[in-house]
């Protein structure tokens, strides 16, 4: 009996907190699906024809089919850099024992403690010196930098837990170890790419604060820094803003969606890698 | 190990291993360095002057830097508190809520961490939506279920713009404390609990006296990223206050005054790139030295399973 209450105790706290968080989430797809005039009048009502005209008027008008464009460039070259790298030096620092491994695994957690907004002027300043001020190169290089030390360290992990048989086997077979890396390896590490790959993508494409920083032409601008630029533009045109608001939630939400599992493990594996 | 293969590898160490390092060297390593030295320059715009020893150091402790960063240091540590208090315990009750829980289980999961993965561009715009004074449904709500003299102008009113940063970010954030809290509790010994029951202990007590200090490791960890993020709290009050913690400085925190600093500001005008690294490395020891004292605290209550 007792038992049965504290379940239905349970139950109440977590059905509540899926209402404290799902009603503003639905509160935004439902209202970026109403004309902007009809929201202000009654910001409750239900979409009941859904005016999928904000939705055009995003996309077609103004700068934010090219933000998104700019967002995804960003996010997957970063990404792509950030897999390579950490297979590469996970590799060698999760298998291989050198003189020197742990040092330089020492050296490479040190930059998970810089927190990358404290070092935001020199970085300016380089940026401009190295010709990478207002690019989206430049912004690559920063976010695989910021990313690596992270991504290194849980890829180093997936590669230790590998048995140990495995490199000699492939060596007998006469594989070089690039070839092993790439056809042995790679396929058994994949959960670590996943939770990699999950873990780097969120913090860059929602960063607004080093495109703030960093570019400035308008063709270059992200999604997350346009977004400020659009509220600017679309005042009080609820609807078009709440659609634009959804877009840009929008790919994150599909990936977590697909992927909630990965996206949990890679966070609280990202939490306690101190 | 045949000498071929150690050829082999040493290659595969150079090459495996230096692009990492060169690109982690060159945008983390020499500009965390670099900003050290700035701190101890005179700049005018972003060209470096002479060396001034501690002078920029000593600025922030004067007019007119001095009460801006008492408010923003007060204003941070607020923060701290309050979402530690708050933030940590709800976390800790989703967490418990659903490691008792079976049914529905993988959508609470789901659910509570979903926040999480939004922009606070995203979410920062949606409560201004929901906290508007006019149209907004909170204040739409309260003046419905006959509160009208609660609903306010949230965001606009210097006191109550700051809890209001902090409920949002509640919002925002709690998912991440429960998830780390559960599993926490997911790799707690089951036979600790058992043996627990079947002595009699009530629920309450084991979670009192077995649980809760089991937790101490995922608190370590919850503490010392809230710390850290409250004193370099910056997206959510940018996002909603601007660089000037609009209103009337209510909502400053030390990273937007950093951020002024460094690159200018509409009200305070031209940037001053001394004072503001100064700044920067006033931060990066607080929340370095107050991280690494905490956890070292922390980690001695941490019992062995």
């Amino acid at each position: 009996m007792k038992l049965l209450a504290s379940r239905t105790f349970f139950q109440g706290i977590l059905i509540t907190n899926a209402f404290l968080v799902l009603l503003p989430v639905f509160f935004l797809f439902n209202s970026s699906l109403r004309e902007s005039n009809e929201f202000a009048r009654t910001p409750f009502a239900l979409a009941r024809n859904p005016f999928w005209e904000n939705y055009r008027r995003v996309w077609s008008e103004g700068e934010f089919g090219s933000y998104f464009f700019n967002s995804l460039i960003i996010t997957g070259g970063s990404l792509v850099l950030v897999l390579i790298l950490s297979l590469g030096a996970g590799f060698v620092l999760g298998r291989y024992s050198f003189k020197g491994n742990s040092l330089v695994f020492g050296f490479i957690l040190t930059g998970m403690l810089v927190p990358a907004k404290l070092a935001i002027l020199p970085l300016f300043i380089q940026l401009k010196w190295m010709n990478l001020l207002d690019s989206r190169l430049g912004l690559i290089l920063v976010y695989t930098s910021a990313a690596l030390p992270a991504a290194v360290f849980i890829m180093s992990g997936f590669f230790k837990s590998l048995p140990s048989d495995l490199d000699n086997a492939a060596r007998i077979d006469g594989a070089s170890e690039l070839t092993m890396l790439r056809k042995v390896m790679v396929p058994l590490v994949r959960p670590g790419m996943a939770i990699v790959g999950i873990y780097s993508a969120i913090p860059i494409w929602n960063d607004f604060f080093l495109p703030l920083v960093f570019l400035q032409s308008p063709e270059k601008k992200t999604l997350m820094q346009g977004l400020t630029v659009f509220f600017g533009q679309y005042a009080s045109q609820w609807g078009v803003l709440f659609a634009g608001l959804c877009l840009a939630a929008l790919p994150l939400i599909v990936l977590y969606l697909v992927l909630s599992e990965q996206f949990i493990k890679g966070l609280t594996a990202g939490a306690v890698k101190g | 190990m045949s000498s071929a293969l150690k050829r082999d590898q040493h290659k595969a160490i150079g090459a495996l291993l230096t692009p990492a390092l060169i690109i982690i060297i060159v945008f983390t390593t020499i500009p965390a360095l670099t900003t050290l030295s700035y701190a101890f320059f005179g700049w005018e715009g972003f060209q470096r002057t002479t060396y001034v020893g501690f002078e920029n150091f000593q600025s922030l402790f004067q007019y007119p830097y001095f009460d801006q960063f008492k408010a923003a240091l007060k204003h941070n540590t607020i923060a701290f508190v309050v979402i530690m208090t708050f933030q940590t315990s709800i976390g800790l009750l989703l967490a418990y809520a659903m490691f008792r829980v079976k049914r529905g289980l993988r959508f609470y999961r789901v659910v509570v961490f979903l926040p999480v993965i939004f922009s606070l561009v995203v979410v920062g715009y949606l409560w201004q939506a929901l906290l508007d004074p006019y149209y907004g449904p909170i204040n739409q709500i309260l003046t419905g279920i006959g509160l009208p003299e609660f609903a306010k102008p949230w965001l606009g009113d210097t006191a109550t713009a700051l809890p209001s940063l902090m409920f949002i970010n509640l919002w925002r954030w709690v998912g991440f404390p429960a998830i780390v809290f559960l599993a926490g509790l997911n790799a707690i010994n089951q036979e600790f609990l058992e043996a627990a029951r079947i002595d009699g202990a009530s629920e309450g007590q084991i979670f009192r006296k077995v649980i809760f200090p089991l937790l101490a490791p995922s608190l370590t960890i919850i503490t010392v990223l809230t710390f850290i993020g409250a004193y370099e709290w910056f997206d959510l009050p940018f996002v909603l206050g601007g660089s000037n913690g609009s209103p009337a400085g209510s909502t400053d925190t030390l990273a937007l005054m950093f951020y002024r600093l460094s690159f200018g500001s509409i009200d305070s005008g031209a940037n001053n790139v001394g004072v503001g690294s100064a700044l920067g490395v006033l931060i990066f020891t607080l929340v370095g030295l107050g991280a690494a004292l905490g956890s070292n605290l922390l980690r001695r209550r941490e019992v062995e399973q």
